[in-house]
C-alpha cells in the first residue's frame, strides 16, 4: 500500500514539474554555478518528455505487436522448424548492448528520431518475444487437453485460451521492453533524437549539476512509475487467469 | 518424409539480397557520403557471385545435413570477410588515398545470412559441452587472425583503428577494468547482503525494491548524477578523496555499473539459498555442522550455478552499459562511439560498436556455458 502512495506523490511531483519547471527553480539553484540557469529552457521540458514518450511508446507498441506475432507463428504447426533458430537468435539478440544497437543503427539510418525508433523496436522486440513464447509454450498439458475436448479449432484456441494464459507473462516482457527502451531513448539525444537526454547532456557539457539532475529525475520518475504501472497490470491478469 | 527446410529458404533470401545489394561503400573521405559496390561489381565478383547464390540455393535441399550446413557457413563466414578485405584492398589502390572502404547493406546481410545457417545447425547438432567451448574458442582463434593477418587493413573501421591502435588498446584496457571491476566490487557486496537478507527475511522487501529501483533508473541518468554526488562526497567527506573517491574520469562510471549489478547478484544469491531443499539442510545441521559451516560447505556451493547466472547477466549487461561511461569521461569504447556520432564519423562509431558487441557476445556465450557446466549433475 505503501508503495502505492509513493507513486501516487512522485506522479504528481512530477506533472507539477512540468507544468511549472520554473516554479522549481529554488530547489535546483544551489546546484549551479557562476549564475548557470537552474531549469533547463532551450527547450521546453513538457514538450522533450512527451517527445520521449511518444518514441517509446511506438518503439513499445511495434515490437509488441512484432514479437508477439512471431512468437504465434513458431507455435503453429507450419512454423515449428523456425523455432530453434527463434530460441537461438532471441538469446543472443539480447547479449547486444542496447547502446550498440543505437549507434550500429546510424552508419546505416543516419541521424535523428529514426534510427532511434528502428534500434528500440529491434532490441524490444527480443524480451517481447521470449516471454511471449513462454507463455504460449509453458502452460500445463490438461489445459491442451481440455481446450481439444471441447472441440475448440486452432484459431478459437489461441484467442481464447493460449492469449489470455499468456498474458502475464506478455506484459512482464512489454514492461522489459519499456524501461529499456525508455533508457536507451535518452541516449538517442546523441543521435539527435528529441529526448530529455538533451537536458543531462546539455548538463554534463556545460557542467551544469542543476540540468543532469532534473533530466536525470524525470527520466527515472518515468521508469519507476511505468514499471510499477505494468506489475500492476500484470497482478491483475494474473488474477483474471486465476493463476494466482 | 523429404521436403525443403523453411528455416533454408530464409537464409537462401537473405543471402540472395545481400548478393544484390551493395557490397562495400566508397567514399571520397571519411566523412562524405560514397558509392555502393555490388559484389558482381568487382573484377571476378560475378563468378563469386553465382556460386554463393547457387550454395545458398542448394543447402535448402532436404538432403543436406546439420554438419554439413555448419561447415558450409563457416566457410561462407570466412568468405564474406575475405571478400570484404579483398573489394577494400582493390578499391583503394586505384582511387586516391584518403578514399574510404566500409562494408555495405550487402556485406551486413550475407554475414546474418550464414551467421542463421550457423546458428540454426549448431542448434540442431545438440553437440556436447566440450565441443561448443572448442567452437567458441575456434570462433575467437580465426577471428583473431584474420585481424592479425592484415587481409583487412584496406577496411575503414580498421583504418581507423591503425591510426589510433595505442588509444584503442588503452580505452579496451579501461572498458575491461569498468566492466570487471564493478562486477567485482558487486560480488564483494553483493554476497554478503544477499546472505544476509536469506538470515533476516524481514530485510528482504526493502532491500530488494531499493535495488529494483537502481535498476529502473535509465544509464544515462545514473552515471550524470553519480558525478555531482560523488564530487560532493570527495569534497566534503574526509579522507574520501585521498582513497580514490572522485566526480570525474572513471569513478562515477565504475559506481553507477557497480550499482546496476548489485541487485542481480543480491537476488540471485538469495534465489540460490532459498532453492536448498530444507531437508539438506537439516541434515547438514543434524550432521552438528555449524551455522557458518552450513553456510559455506553446503548452502553455497550448492547455490552456485544460480549465483554464476548472475554473474553471466552483470557481465553481459556491464559491457553495454560501460560504452556510457564514454559520454561522461569515463573511458572505454564508449569514447570512440560518442566521438565518432560527435564527428559523423561512422567508421570510428564502428570502432567504438563492434568490439563491445564481439566482448559482449564472447562473454555471453563463454558463461552460458560455464553455468551449464556447473548445473550437470554431479557424477
Amino acid at each position: 500500500m505503501t508503495g502505492r502512495w509513493m507513486m501516487a506523490i512522485a506522479g504528481m511531483v512530477l506533472a507539477a514539474f512540468l507544468v511549472a519547471p520554473d516554479r522549481f527553480a529554488p530547489l535546483f539553484q544551489p546546484l549551479t554555478r557562476n549564475g548557470a540557469p537552474a531549469i533547463y529552457q532551450q527547450t521546453s521540458i513538457l514538450s522533450l518528455t512527451l517527445s520521449h514518450l511518444g518514441i517509446v511508446t511506438v518503439a513499445v507498441l511495434a515490437s509488441t505487436v512484432a514479437g508477439l506475432v512471431l512468437a504465434i507463428l513458431v507455435t503453429r504447426r507450419s512454423g515449428r522448424e523456425f523455432l530453434p533458430l527463434a530460441r537461438t537468435v532471441t538469446a543472443v539478440g539480447q547479449t547486444l548492448p542496447p547502446v550498440a544497437v543505437l549507434a550500429l543503427a546510424v552508419p546505416v539510418m543516419g541521424f535523428g528520431t529514426g534510427p532511434t525508433l528502428v534500434a528500440l523496436f529491434l532490441y524490444g522486440m527480443l524480451p517481447v518475444f521470449e516471454n511471449a513464447l513462454a507463455g504460449l509454450t509453458g502452460q500445463s498439458p490438461q489445459v491442451a487437453e481440455a481446450a481439444r475436448g471441447m472441440g475448440l479449432t486452432p484459431v478459437q484456441r489461441l484467442w481464447q485460451i493460449d492469449l489470455p494464459l499468456a498474458l502475464p507473462l506478455l506484459l512482464a516482457g512489454m514492461r522489459l521492453t519499456a524501461v529499456i527502451s525508455l533508457g536507451t531513448a535518452t541516449i538517442g539525444s546523441t543521435v539527435a533524437a528529441r529526448t530529455l537526454g538533451e537536458v543531462i547532456i546539455a548538463g554534463l557539457l556545460s557542467a551544469n549539476t542543476a540540468f543532469v539532475v532534473q533530466g536525470g529525475l524525470v527520466v527515472g520518475i518515468l521508469a519507476v512509475l511505468i514499471h510499477h504501472g505494468f506489475q500492476a497490470l500484470e497482478r491483475r491478469a494474473r488474477l483474471r487467469t486465476g493463476l494466482d | 518424409m523429404p521436403r525443403i527446410q523453411p528455416p533454408a529458404v530464409l537464409f537462401a533470401l537473405t543471402g540472395l539480397a545481400g548478393l544484390a545489394l551493395p557490397l562495400v561503400q566508397l567514399r571520397p573521405n571519411r566523412i562524405v557520403p560514397g558509392e555502393g559496390i555490388a559484389l558482381a561489381g568487382l573484377p571476378g565478383g560475378a563468378a563469386i557471385t553465382i556460386v554463393m547464390a547457387v550454395v545458398l540455393l542448394a543447402a535448402c535441399l532436404p538432403r543436406w545435413t546439420a554438419d554439413l550446413r555448419l561447415g558450409v557457413a563457416i566457410a561462407g563466414l570466412l568468405a564474406v570477410l575475405l571478400l570484404l578485405g579483398m573489394a577494400a584492398t582493390h578499391l583503394q589502390q586505384s582511387g586516391n588515398a584518403l578514399a574510404r572502404v566500409s562494408p555495405a547493406v550487402g556485406f551486413w546481410l550475407l554475414l546474418l545470412a550464414f551467421g542463421l545457417m550457423a546458428a540454426d545447425a549448431v542448434g540442431r547438432l545438440r553437440l556436447s559441452l566440450t565441443w561448443r567451448w572448442a567452437m567458441l574458442a575456434g570462433a575467437v582463434g580465426i577471428a583473431a587472425a584474420i585481424l592479425v593477418s592484415g587481409i583487412l587493413d584496406g577496411v575503414s573501421v580498421m583504418r581507423e583503428y591503425a591510426s589510433r591502435s595505442d588509444l584503442f588498446a588503452r580505452e579496451a584496457r579501461a572498458h575491461l577494468t569498468l566492466a570487471l571491476g564493478s562486477l567485482g566490487l558487486a560480488l564483494l557486496a553483493g554476497i554478503p547482503l544477499g546472505i544476509a537478507v536469506y538470515q533476516s527475511p524481514r530485510w528482504r522487501g526493502p532491500v530488494l525494491s531499493v535495488l529494483n529501483i537502481v535498476q529502473t533508473v535509465p544509464s544515462l541518468a545514473l552515471f550524470g548524477i553519480m558525478i555531482p554526488v560523488l564530487g560532493w562526497v570527495a569534497a566534503t567527506v574526509p579522507g574520501a578523496g585521498a582513497a580514490g573517491v572522485s566526480g570525474i574520469g572513471a569513478f562515477p562510471a565504475l559506481t553507477a555499473l557497480f550499482l546496476y549489478a548489485l541487485l542481480p547478484v543480491v537476488s540471485n544469491t538469495l534465489a540460490g539459498l532459498t532453492g536448498v531443499p530444507v531437508a539438506i539442510r537439516d541434515a547438514a545441521v543434524g550432521l552438528g555442522m555449524t551455522r557458518a559451516q552450513v553456510l559455506g560447505q553446503v548452502l553455497m556451493p550448492l547455490a552456485l550455478p544460480v549465483l554464476l547466472a548472475a554473474v553471466r547477466i552483470v557481465m553481459v549487461q556491464n559491457i553495454g552499459l560501460a560504452v556510457i561511461a564514454g559520454l561522461i569521461g569515463g573511458g572505454g569504447f564508449g569514447t570512440f562511439v560518442f566521438q565518432g556520432l560527435n564527428q559523423t564519423a561512422m567508421d570510428l562509431v564502428l570502432l567504438g560498436a563492434l568490439p563491445t558487441v564481439a566482448l559482449a557476445l564472447v562473454a555471453g556465450i563463454a558463461l552460458d556455458l560455464l553455468v551449464q557446466g556447473t548445473r550437470r549433475p554431479a557424477p
